[in-house]
């Protein structure tokens, strides 16, 4: 009875399927559905290598101190960092004096430790990035955790930075829908192609770096997306240290638990079923 | 418990003996993972899920417990405590990625032991109780995964919430109550994340609970194994402990090696991005998925695309979806073959792989865009997927003539037995008839 039940019950659900199949492949058939301008001219992000790249990658401090300078110079005018704190850039290779002054170019405003009065006071090394008050329209979005926030990462954050380019007559022709509208700049690696961002990074040596890098746009992209990976996942490092002695020693654990096994099976192999093992 | 060749527990030393005689711990001990348990001396490797589950389902709650230390089931700070963890707590980044990927460590486990038990009929007789529990056990995990991964209160996390508790909306007249009454309000908000949380504490305990009922009820009848054949005498087994404690010691280090890949080398990869982004009531993602483990349920759920008579789409998609778990319920008693393990149901066993290839293709458009050809594809497995345990399984017993089983675990193992042959030796019970 119950199997015949269960027959019937899954017909039911068959039979379903099969016409909600039927009506999609017809509707798919007679009406096809015209390729979306975001997924014809949509672009995965390019390929970006950065130190901390792979297995055994670490942080390059030199790269990461640059990303931040393009970060404090050009991104921190509309986009905050609120995640980070001060204290953290020691992990760039900062020492305290250089973050106590870091620290205090900024302004952050906190309650009074006396009067519990909020007013403006210098940043101290345990304050977190301030919040970015922006005034345009639209909202930048915080950026400590871009990198992780966004496919691609990294190459995503490079890709986004030097991919504004104009639209060409072609790509508007076939696709009217995306163009590109007042105040929006278009960027094929942007999800819905046009981005309010204006370009921030406009020619080489809009910072100055002072360990002598040239500060082309594509240097400058890719130091503050390697700036930008580290706010994201600042324990990168010791992460994958540790997971490195972690593999290690689970692989020599592992072996000996295998022969181990071997060893004790070894006895079943010669045919002492059922006795109480040397082992035990 | 079990056989009655089963090693006695004999403690030696005084406290032992003491102990034995006021809790004897060790003695159940002893006869549930010890030298007291005989088990099949055939188990394959497919066997170590049951331990390999068991232990992410420890490993989740102490590094849960450690995360719940320091998580704030805010709605207003819940995102960022996360990032304190990640940040500022002394290893809680190793906390936070040992937990999220301890749950699609322990998923992909819990599938390879359903899905072995599927191959080999442990759902059978006598056992049907260990897999009527099993399934309760995969329904407290599922429960257990979404309310857990609601707590980062990220983008994905909320529009998850809203989209699965929207599920119980589709129920005709009392749908949009429950949904409300389930979730606190009218949209997911700082009352639904408080419960969640409590919810998601309480759960794993509840699991344990009844993975112990899944243990005892599997104690009664001892293990299944790859041949299907019941235990005759002694010969057909070993006990637990050397043999298997060891088997099971290589199976956890070779788990903890992929494991550990992932939480230090790729700990992300299994995530979803959009969970980086706090959570935005007013900014729907533009693909909104479920954890992958959830991607074939998911598909289910979504290809059910046209009304039924006078059941909605979206109703019909539910049902769907519950049923689509809920049928395991009734699976001992649809499959009626007596044979038990798919090594010697030629029929059953293409069926079987078809069933692994389909839900494979279901969780890849599961975690697809809701368009086509995703969704004709989709409904093509999922018809299938019905098909296979509510038409296919009843009938196929029917219609299959399984191949030759040996006689006993121990010809299966060395060649022959020598109670295989007749008269041969004490009175031996009849081989299974097959056929």
């Amino acid at each position: 009875m119950i199997r015949i039940l269960s027959i019937f019950g899954g017909l039911f659900f068959a039979l379903a399927l099969l016409y909600s199949f039927g009506r999609g492949a017809y509707s798919a058939a007679t009406d096809p559905v015209k390729e979306s301008a975001e997924r014809a001219l949509h672009r995965e992000p390019g390929p970006l290598k950065l130190a901390s790249d792979g297995v055994f990658g670490h942080f390059d401090h030199a790269q990461l101190q640059r990303g931040f300078q393009v970060y404090q110079e050009v991104c921190a005018n509309c986009h905050s960092l609120k995640l980070v704190a001060y204290r953290d850039l020691a992990a760039l290779g900062y020492d305290e004096d250089e973050i106590k002054k870091i620290a205090s170019n900024a302004t952050v405003n906190a309650a009074d430790p006396i009067t519990g009065e909020f007013k403006d006071r210098p940043g101290l090394p345990t304050d977190h990035f301030p919040p970015v008050v922006y005034a345009g329209a639209g909202h930048p979005p915080d950026l400590s955790l871009i990198t992780k926030a966004r496919e691609g990462g990294g190459a995503y954050v490079h890709s986004l930075l030097t991919g504004y380019r104009a639209q060409t007559p072609a790509v508007l022709a076939a696709h009217p829908e995306a163009k590109t509208g007042e105040n929006l700049f278009y960027n094929p690696w942007f999800s819905n192609l046009n981005i309010a961002m204006p370009p921030p990074l406009t020619g080489d040596g809009q910072v100055t770096y002072s360990d002598g890098t040239t500060a082309s746009v594509d240097q400058m992209a890719q130091d503050v997306s390697a700036f930008l990976v580290w706010t994201a996942e600042p324990k990168l490092d010791k992460r994958r240290q540790t997971g490195l002695a972690v593999l290690g020693f689970l692989l020599f654990a592992t072996i000996l638990a295998y022969m181990a096994k071997r060893n004790v099976w070894a006895q079943l192999k010669r045919g002492d079923v059922g006795e109480a093992s040397a082992i035990d | 418990m079990s056989f009655p060749w089963a090693q006695d527990y004999t403690p030696r030393a005084p406290l032992m003996q003491w102990l034995d005689e006021k809790l004897p711990l060790p003695r159940l001990l002893h006869g549930a993972i010890g030298a007291g348990y005989p088990v099949p001396r055939n188990l394959s490797y497919m066997w170590n899920f049951g331990v390999l589950a068991g232990f992410c389902l420890v490993l989740q709650i102490v590094t849960g417990v450690i995360l719940a230390m320091h998580y704030a089931a805010n709605q207003a700070i819940a995102f960022n405590s996360v990032e304190h963890i990640m940040r500022d707590v002394n290893w809680g980044w190793l906390m936070r990625y040992a937990h999220a990927n301890g749950a699609s460590a322990f998923f992909v486990v819990i599938y390879m032991h359903i899905f072995r038990g599927l191959f080999y009929g442990s759902y059978k007789a006598p056992r049907e109780m260990v897999w009527l529990l099993g399934v309760v056990i995969f329904l407290l995990l599922m429960a257990t995964g979404f309310l857990g991964y609601v707590l980062p209160w990220g983008q994905m996390s909320f529009w998850g919430a809203q989209v699965i508790t929207g599920l119980f909306g589709a129920i005709p007249v009392v749908g949009e109550p429950i949904q409300h009454w389930l979730l606190g309000g009218y949209a997911p908000d700082n009352a639904a994340l408080n419960r969640f949380f409590s919810l998601h504490f309480l759960l794993p305990f509840v699991i344990a609970g009844v993975v112990i009922l899944h243990i005892w009820a599997l104690h009664i009848n001892g293990s299944n194994n790859p041949t299907g054949i019941e235990v005759k005498r002694e010969s057909d087994t070993i006990p637990f402990h050397p043999y298997y404690t060891a088997k099971d010691g290589f199976g956890l280090g070779v788990f903890l090696i992929v494991y550990a890949a992932f939480v230090f080398f790729m700990p992300n990869a299994l995530g979803h991005a959009d969970n980086y982004i706090p959570a935005n009531p007013l900014q729907t993602p533009a693909l909104i998925v479920p954890e992958w483990y959830f991607w074939p349920f998911y598909a289910i759920l979504r290809s059910f695309t046209q009304d039924i008579l006078f059941i909605p789409a979206k109703l019909m998609g539910v049902m769907a979806m519950f049923s689509s778990i809920l049928l395991w319920f009734i699976l001992p008693w649809l499959d009626k073959s007596p044979v038990r393990s798919g090594h010697y149901r030629p029929l059953y066993r293409k069926f079987f792989w078809v069933l692994v290839l389909d839900v494979l293709v279901l969780g890849y458009c599961g975690g697809s865009h809701a368009e086509e050809p995703y969704l004709m594809i989709s409904q093509i497995a999922t018809a299938y997927y019905f098909l296979h345990f509510l038409v296919i399984l009843p009938i196929v017993a029917s219609l299959e003539r399984p191949d030759p089983l040996p006689y006993s675990i121990t010809e299966a193992v060395l060649g022959h037995d020598e109670h295989a042959v007749l008269g041969a030796g004490r009175a031996v019970p009849a081989p299974v008839r097959v056929n």
